[in-house]
């Protein structure tokens, strides 16, 4: 809400600055999101008047005005405005000046007769088009008659005031206005402000006889109403003008500007009823019933169901309450008689009927953060006094109350120990009881203890909690020291499962990958791929795009569209991987997915780049991937042997390139190439990828380090080079080494490989180095001698291997 | 000439011979020359005989002194020729070292994680727990059991990505809150904890708005927690993450689940506090909300808010890394570009 700096002074005596001022609204009460000056970045902008004008020699519509701006000589200025008038005083931009929109004028020829300037219209000068009255919106706008010639026209205008725009948190609604910003201030700076209370002047004739309320208490609790006969529906005064543009409300007309102009000062919305077009003497406040339609002022119309609350007489709705008013019973140039409706309505009703009918206006978004309940009576005594003095209306006597209630102070208590054990502060007595009294709160004290009576003014005050944050902003945040909580030590540590996964992040990074962070909302069709088991999808009720819509079922494709976004970039090299979660379902029936942590990666193009051009080229393959796979879970010690099983079951995968990796036989992985058809439809380069289920991981038992001692006594080596069927893999090959491989065969290491030119087809060659030790005794040449036989037979009668 | 004239022409011309050799081969050759059996010395010392015997021992003693400098003019030289040869040899060794490095290969956390990770060993060292909790959640833990009933209007402040009607994308980390105090046990002493993670806004992605970010979610109960230890605790926060310099303060704010609520502003970035465009003039910037967490909360997960008290804050690492780095689109952190995420090594 624009809060004006000048509107504020007529409660309050402030001696600071509007920045300034802002900043203690901002440190006491609520967020300030600007200060601003609706003159700031204008220049050179006067009061003229025009002496005499005529037509333009080579113009239909410009006409050629000879203007007083308070110079020696008269200025001549081309203007095509239609309302041009001769006597008038109006706003000029003089050479040199600056309007709305940065726009610099200059002394300029207008189809060759000199022009001194520019002629405003308000929209010219920075006001929004939606301010503009509407008799203004097609021309130039003429001030008063008293406006002193050649000054700057912005104090004419309210345009030299300050607006604070506060940005009002849903709890205090009683900032939404004036009288309660002055309110607020007024404790803060320990002043009462000075807020007026209006005397109505009314006439004989009752309400009463005129209207009738009939009002369902559960929709509007308070619903009240008073009659002014006989208004004159014309523009309203300039100052009341002022003070609407200035918040951003456009004036209207005398009666209609009234009630925005209350809304504005008290923060009660209030609505005014054409009553000569209300049918029959009953207003209702009812249940809209199914069917019913309603234009509303904005000219939209609205289908209506029965969870709209309406005004209606006794045909049909007049106003969407709370929201916005009826076209049918809108005051117009010929309203003569006025029912101003001053009312509480249930506030999460009309915030449904708000957000039903996507019509969040005003009004409606005072209900819905509640209003003082205590003030609708003086709201609707002042709005129809002011119709009294400004539009010649016969307030008739009394007000109508078709729902209220006695409105009482909210009594809550608390004890100066209370406030300072939560506020950590050591205030006295007195120092909160002038808080308080500050507030505007009743206070009575027994011992340390205060019951506090809060008016309505203050509506979001139920409990204890509530003063005790009344009592810290008006003591000051600043004022409240600085400690750490006291108190019993406690244990601060990651858990295992955390520090596993911690771990499982730093040796992926150590081995060159970095850490992405992708989304976990994706498309139906990636949501689905990569998957390490069967799942039902999660899918949001209401998406916000096409690209995120349901939740992952693995990891791998959000790190595929990631190496896409780089690729597409011109980043060939991209090495990646991420720890996060995956969300399963094991039917379609479950609402709730479980989630699992998983980590994968994906890396494409190069791990390590070596610029230099004799550098070899290191395109990642199988074989470095699963390297670093190995070298992670060997850092996660997980007992049991890790193996990697070829399978061509994951049709994301190269069915060639693909291995489920298994520890101590259970599946945790999988690992190989994305399959070249999803590489193109994801518009990557080649890519290998793995993805593992960390909580697997986890939960795994793991190999407790023991010292093993170093043996002392050498190691003795042999070497043996095979020619074997392709088919055979090395998996086979160490098994069956391993399995006649003797007590003494310490480790098998396969060191070359062949199978290119001058092998026999489907043939390859594998050498391994197999070394043995004795960690006891030194070993012999010939107990190895006879260990590396028997290796070399199985070799070649199990697998048929030669030796070579 | 005498033997010892003879000796004495040896011993001038000759060391001048040693001191002219450049290479060791001809030095070995001059000294067998000189020294060897068949050397004029050792001839000088064989012909001794032929002298009178008194003259013997001086001359004896003469030859000797000979032998001995031309031995170690010899062993001086070979040294200096030695060391020649070794400096060639560096000399022509030598390489330019501002060639680049062999590069290896290592990777990096992402600047999200960094400042999650910084946050959580800090408040470890402090005595907290670190918990995560579920992505998908509740609606009774992400809103109601935050004293965020179905019409409460704040709800509108978090747009949120509904899966039915009970079941959400959290948008928020604080139904950690509810979820541990419902558990802790009281009796065995404060609960001190805090609970990052991603959590879900239904938002269109711009430069300030993604429907996924992060958030640490923070919460002390006790029977003694004050706002005074709320401050003390996000003071610590900024000089942690941010520096010294860094000072906070605190407005009135509102959040369903606290009361007070605040919210704790940081020293520009940009302008250290003297006010620039960034900061809105205000020498400040919005980074967290915070409170002492409202009695419904504590009351509807079954503590007793006449007891037990204190407070709960929740801080946006998106935030925070974006304010620390200047990086000024939010969509960064998700898009995952290496050129991108290679740029935050530096731990400062």
């Amino acid at each position: 809400m624009k809060t004006s700096y000048s509107w504020l002074q007529e409660y309050l005596d402030i001696q600071v600055s509007p920045k300034d001022l802002a900043e203690k609204i901002e440190r006491s009460s609520v967020e300030v999101d600007s200060v601003t000056r609706p003159s700031d970045g204008m220049k050179k902008i006067v009061v003229g008047e025009i002496k005499s004008l005529a037509p333009h020699p080579d113009s239909d519509h410009l006409k050629v005005c000879q203007v007083d701006v308070g110079e020696d000589e008269l200025s001549q200025i081309v203007c095509g405005a239609p309302n041009v008038q001769s006597g008038k005083k109006v706003i000029v931009a003089l050479p040199g000046s600056r309007i709305g929109g940065n726009v610099k004028i200059k002394r300029s020829k207008m189809r060759g007769v000199t022009s001194n300037g520019m002629i405003c219209a308000l929209d010219e000068i920075g006001f929004e088009k939606d301010v503009v009255p509407k008799e203004w919106a097609d021309g130039i706008y003429f001030l008063a008659d008293d406006a002193k010639v050649g000054e700057p026209v912005f104090p004419y205008l309210g345009m030299d005031d300050y607006l604070i725009d506060v940005d009002v948190t849903p709890n205090r609604g009683d900032m939404l206005s004036i009288y309660g910003v002055a309110r607020d201030l007024g404790a803060i700076y320990d002043q009462t402000p000075k807020l007026n209370h209006p005397k109505v002047e009314e006439v004989a004739t009752p309400a009463a006889g005129k209207v009738s309320i009939d009002a369902n208490k559960d929709l509007a609790p308070i619903y009240k109403m008073r009659i002014v006969e006989n208004v004159k529906i014309q523009p309203s005064p300039r100052w009341l003008q002022i003070k609407l543009w200035n918040a951003g409300v456009r004036p209207i007309n005398n009666v209609v500007d009234v009630t925005n102009y209350i809304l504005l000062k008290y923060g009660q919305p209030l609505h005014a009823f054409d009553y000569g077009k209300v049918s029959g003497s009953t207003i209702h406040a009812r249940y809209a019933q199914k069917g019913e339609k309603l234009t509303t002022l904005d000219e939209e119309e609205h289908e209506l169901n029965e969870k709209d609350i309406v005004i209606a007489d006794d045909q049909k709705p007049i106003a969407l309450a709370g929201v916005m008013g009826g076209l049918n019973s809108e005051i117009d140039d010929q309203t003569t008689t006025v029912a101003i409706e001053s009312a509480v309505f249930t506030p999460t009703l009309i915030r449904k009927t708000a957000q039903r009918h996507n019509l969040h206006t005003s009004a409606s978004q005072h209900f819905e953060r509640g209003v003082d309940r205590g003030g609708v009576e003086e709201a609707v005594d002042a709005a129809a006094q002011m119709m009294h003095e400004l539009a010649g209306g016969d307030i008739l006597k009394g007000i109508v109350t078709g729902a209220s209630y006695d409105v009482k102070d909210e009594i809550v208590n608390v004890t100066l120990s209370r406030i300072n054990h939560v506020l950590g502060t050591d205030l006295s007595l007195d120092q909160v009881t002038d808080i308080f009294k500050r507030l505007g709160f009743g206070v009575k004290l027994a011992g340390e203890t205060y019951t506090v009576s809060v008016p309505s003014t203050r509506w979001d005050i139920h409990i204890t909690a509530d003063l005790l944050e009344e009592v810290a902003r008006i003591y000051g945040y600043d004022e409240i020291p600085s400690t750490l909580p006291s108190g019993p030590t406690t244990v601060g540590a990651l858990t295992e499962k955390q520090k596993l996964i911690r771990d499982s992040r730093h040796v992926l990074e150590s081995l060159g990958l970095n850490q992405a962070i992708s989304y976990a909302l994706t498309t139906e069709d990636k949501a689905n791929q990569f998957m390490m088991r069967e799942s039902s999808e999660t899918h949001l009720s209401w998406p916000m795009t096409a690209d995120h819509t349901t939740l992952r079922m693995n990891l791998i494709s959000g790190l595929l569209d990631d190496v896409a976004y780089n690729n597409a970039r011109r980043v060939k090299d991209v090495a990646l991987y991420e720890q996060g979660r995956v969300f399963y379902k094991d039917s379609a029936d479950q609402v709730r997915p479980s989630e699992h942590e998983h980590i994968a990666g994906a890396v494409s193009g190069q791990l390590v780049v070596d610029p230099l051009k004799n550098a070899k080229n290191n395109s990642i393959d199988f074989y470095q991937l699963k390297g670093i796979v190995e070298k992670y879970l060997e850092n996660l010690a997980i007992k049991g042997d890790v193996t990697f099983v070829a399978t061509d079951r994951y049709p994301e995968m190269h069915p060639g390139r693909t291995a489920d990796i298994m520890i101590h036989g259970h599946y945790v992985g999988f690992i190989g190439q994305v399959h070249p058809t999803i590489a193109e439809a994801y518009k990557i380069n080649q890519t290998y990828v793995f993805e593992l289920d960390l909580d697997a991981l986890i939960e795994m038992p793991k190999d407790m380090d023991q010292f093993e001692p170093i043996s002392k006594y050498p190691v003795i080596t042999r070497d043996v080079a095979l020619l074997i069927d392709k088919t055979v893999t090395n998996a086979q090959v160490l098994a069956q080494i391993q399995k006649k491989g003797g007590a003494y065969l310490k480790s098998v290491e396969l060191f070359d490989i062949y199978d290119g030119k001058n092998l026999p087809n489907g043939k390859q060659s594998l050498a391994y180095t197999l070394t043995y030790q004795n960690p006891n005794a030194t070993l012999t040449d010939d107990e190895v001698n006879q260990a590396f036989e028997k290796v070399q037979k199985t070799l070649t009668s199990e697998l048929g291997a030669e030796i070579r | 000439m005498t033997l010892r004239d003879q000796l004495e022409k040896i011993r001038q011309e000759r060391k001048q011979d040693i001191k002219d050799v450049v290479d060791l081969k001809k030095l070995d050759s001059l000294r067998v020359e000189l020294l060897g059996k068949k050397g004029p010395i050792t001839q000088a010392l064989r012909g001794m005989r032929d002298l009178p015997a008194d003259e013997r021992p001086t001359f004896g003693q003469f030859a000797n002194t000979v032998r001995d400098e031309l031995q170690s003019a010899i062993e001086t030289r070979r040294d200096e020729l030695k060391k020649a040869m070794l400096n060639k040899q560096l000399a022509s060794e030598k390489i330019d070292v501002t060639l680049p490095g062999k590069p290896v290969a290592q990777g990096q956390p992402h600047v999200i994680q960094q400042i999650v990770d910084q946050i959580e060993d800090l408040f470890i060292g402090m005595g907290y727990q670190v918990l995560s909790g579920p992505e998908v959640e509740e609606d009774k833990y992400n809103f109601e059991m935050m004293n965020l009933p179905k019409d409460h209007p704040a709800r509108d402040m978090q747009d949120t990505f509904y899966i039915t009607k009970e079941i959400l994308m959290r948008t928020q980390t604080s139904p950690m809150q509810a979820r541990t105090l419902e558990k802790h046990d009281f009796s065995k002493g404060p609960l001190k904890m805090i609970s990052p993670g991603v959590v879900y806004r239904r938002d269109t992605d711009d430069p300030t708005h993604s429907h996924q970010f992060h958030q640490v979610e923070g919460i002390v109960i006790d029977k003694h927690i004050t706002m005074a230890d709320l401050k003390g605790t996000l003071e610590l926060i900024a000089h942690e993450l941010f520096g010294n310099r860094f000072n906070i303060r605190l407005r009135p704010s509102y959040f369903p689940f606290t009361e007070p609520s605040v919210e704790a502003d940081i020293t520009c970035f940009n302008c250290g506090g003297k006010g620039c465009a960034v900061c809105k003039y205000t020498g400040w910037i919005e980074v967290l909300g915070a409170g002492m967490v409202h009695p419904n909360v504590l009351e509807m997960a079954g503590v007793d808010s006449e007891v037990y008290g204190g407070f709960a804050f929740g801080l946006g690492p998106d935030r925070f890394a974006m304010l620390k780095y200047g990086v000024d689109d939010i969509r960064n952190f998700y898009l995952n570009d290496v050129r991108f995420l290679t740029q935050f090594s530096k731990k400062g």
